[in-house]
């Protein structure tokens, strides 16, 4: 492969192609990845002394606690570059990973909640890992929520890409109070952090895991950027020679 | 002077225009017209740095217009809406939209600055109590005593009767004979009488 | 004078002729407040426990639903507009027009705050540390709600939208508002709170006026 021009495929068009040829690499990446992730989750890895088969949920839980968080961090970073160069697919982007980094912040709510059942006897505790998760859900919807609400789509990407770092700026602040508060309120109670010791398969697992919800990420938001780029340019010329062509 | 080359104006996904050049100088009046919805207020509302250009640059002196602090104490734009609070007083009106300009004018100047444009008696009532085109001659009032060498007018003519049309009229030439400028638009067919008119007229 | 001068006179003189606005907030938060008795039943012990969360969630809800007043007059008499062309930094505009809505909305909160703590069963000490924490916290929720407001400005339904995007952002004011009036009671001592809400205070300061402009010019582009 020869050297890539990255001016060329700033601009929406172009990248609309290159978008297209590197979902399926990634896709099935992603699949393999899983498929050798989850047979290492459920049948290498050992039993754990303490918690038993329930704790392998964590090998889902926490790449998806991870994932909610990178893309959060990401997007905000894709919203400061498209605000600071007002270059268009930077929000593009910023807004195409936004319902994943949703999901992955869902499904970590989910399992922690699982999880906790035969931990806690309870489906929810208000420790300090879920409550943040359950914030950082919120931040995504309230992101979502001011895209959905704007018509026009220059402004939607300005604001969106605002609430996005006023809300990166907030996370560490959020994350440090709900410690403090838990910490005053329940003392030391189980938490998260204190995670069986790991065998060495166990963390080769959720790595495993992780980097398949990393390749997932990469492909389902190129798929979604590829969507909004022919969405946004529908009135353009390449986009009219891309349907007559599909015709 | 005040300069723009190669704009162009997208609302929603829909170009306005593009490839606008403009300039004007020292006693020009630039009179932009056209249907409505053709972009006129796009345009003046551009030409404030309200709106950024889609693709081309504005340029006052020289300096490109953004985070130009000196371009915005040469302004004065006028909109559609006319910028006055209900629940204050004429003369209240008044005094604080300069202020906020940057400029502070004394109770004095302001009751005059009313008087002339036809409110007597009347510069101490609560804007809610007047009518349509006298809440316009408020906020045309603040053109009395501006000293900025800029204007840049949406429909300033809309709600006034005809002496008052007559008043603009002649406040404009003044202004441009004092080798101000003047950017405007305006349904009414109105001469007005300056070194140097041009035109933009776009089409719906 | 100069240009917050100004925009602190206006926005005083326009708050002194709507009275009325004052007592819709203070109303709502006494109401508010009053409900969780009848909800969860009259035990001393309870309540008591229940107060700090109780007053900070109704002073959330207070200022998060007086924010529509912030921008939304000026936005659409075209005042707004005439603030953005203004030769001085719209930031300060904006701190001094958020500072009177903290005046208008958020200080009378303030001042209430002990009568209704009464009637939780606050005594003395926790009195005084409640209305020292709302002293700090709300002017913050008024600073970060003003982001929400002008981001939301001219929208449909921007007043529930403006919730979902600054209700996450109250929720460290929150923990430490109603934490520190619980540290008092507990006898932990409310110094570390409320230096916390301090610093929290200074930074909103610091930086929420630069962002309420940079999404004021976005939303009236």
């Amino acid at each position: 492969m020869g050297k890539i021009n990255w001016y060329k495929y700033a601009s929406p068009a172009s990248f609309y192609g290159l978008a297209g040829k590197l979902i399926p690499g990634f896709a099935t990446l992603s699949v393999v990845l899983f498929i050798i992730g989850l047979y290492i989750s459920f049948f290498v890895a050992p039993t754990d002394a303490q918690q038993g088969e329930a704790y392998r949920i964590i090998f889902i839980h926490v790449p998806a606690a991870w994932m909610s968080m990178f893309i959060y961090v990401v997007m905000a970073a894709y919203s400061g570059i498209g605000l600071a160069f007002n270059t268009r697919l930077s929000a593009m982007m910023a807004s195409s990973l936004a319902p994943t980094g949703a999901l992955f912040a869902a499904i970590a709510l989910f399992t922690g909640s699982f999880w906790g059942k035969p931990m806690w006897g309870a489906w929810w505790v208000w420790d300090a890992r879920l409550t943040s998760q359950l914030i950082l859900f919120f931040l995504y919807v309230g992101y979502i929520s001011l895209q959905a609400a704007i018509d026009d789509p220059r402004r939607s990407d300005r604001a969106s890409a605002l609430i996005a770092l006023v809300g990166v700026v907030n996370v560490p602040i959020i994350y440090f109070s709900v410690k403090w508060w838990n910490t005053l309120h329940q003392g030391a109670s189980i938490s998260f952090t204190k995670a069986p010791t790991m065998a060495y398969t166990m963390v080769a697992g959720m790595l495993i895991m992780a980097a398949a919800c990393w390749m997932y990420t990469i492909a389902v938001a190129l798929y979604r950027v590829r969507i909004i780029i022919l969405e946004r340019e529908r009135h353009s010329v390449w986009v009219s020679e891309l349907m007559e062509k599909i015709k | 002077m005040l300069e723009a080359r190669q704009l162009a104006c997208m609302r929603g996904d829909r170009l306005l225009f593009s490839e606008i050049d403009l300039h004007l100088e020292a006693g020009g009046l630039l009179h932009v017209r056209g249907p409505n919805g053709s972009g006129k207020s796009s345009l003046l509302r551009m030409l404030c740095g309200l709106i950024l250009p889609e693709a081309g640059d504005i340029t006052w002196q020289g300096q490109n217009i953004r985070k130009n602090e000196d371009y915005f104490r040469s302004l004065t734009y006028l909109g559609h809406q006319n910028g006055i609070k209900e629940e204050l007083s004429a003369i209240e009106n008044l005094r604080i939209t300069c202020g906020l300009a940057g400029f502070d004018i004394d109770e004095r100047t302001a009751f005059d600055a009313l008087e002339r444009i036809g409110l007597e008696g009347r510069e101490a009532l609560p804007a809610k109590v007047l009518s349509q085109g006298q809440r316009r001659r408020v906020m045309l009032a603040r053109l009395l005593v501006a000293e900025t060498p800029l204007w840049i007018l949406d429909e300033p003519l809309v709600a006034l009767d005809t002496d008052a049309i007559g008043f603009m009229r002649s406040l404009f030439e003044l202004h441009l004979e004092k080798g101000g400028m003047m950017i405007l638009t305006t349904h009414q067919e109105l001469e007005i009488a300056a070194l140097t008119t041009r035109e933009i007229r776009f089409n719906s | 004078m100069n240009t917050l001068t100004w925009v602190l006179k206006r926005d005083m003189l326009l708050a002194m002729r709507r009275k009325s606005d004052v007592l819709t907030t203070l109303f709502f938060f006494v109401i508010m407040t009053s409900l969780f008795p009848l909800g969860v039943g009259p035990e001393p012990q309870l309540l008591k426990a229940m107060g700090p969360g109780v007053v900070w969630v109704a002073a959330l809800l207070a200022s998060m639903l007086s924010l529509g007043r912030l921008f939304a007059a000026d936005h659409a008499d075209g005042t707004l507009e005439q603030m953005l062309l203004a030769p001085e930094s719209l930031a300060l505009i904006v701190l001094g027009k958020t500072l009177v809505h903290w005046i208008a909305s958020g200080l009378p909160l303030v001042l209430i705050a002990p009568f209704l703590g009464l009637q939780f069963g606050m005594n003395g000490d926790a009195l005084w540390v409640l209305v020292a924490s709302l002293l700090l916290g709300t002017p913050v929720l008024s600073l970060v709600g003003a982001i929400g407001a002008s981001l939301t400005l001219g929208l449909r339904g921007g007043g529930i939208l403006v919730s979902l995007l600054v209700l996450p952002l109250y929720i460290p004011v929150l923990i430490f508002g109603a934490g520190a009036v619980d540290a008092s009671t507990s006898g932990l001592g409310a110094q570390g709170h409320l230096s916390i809400l301090g610093a929290l205070l200074v930074l909103a300061l610091l930086a929420t006026p630069m962002a309420s402009a940079a999404a004021l010019r976005i939303s009236l582009e």
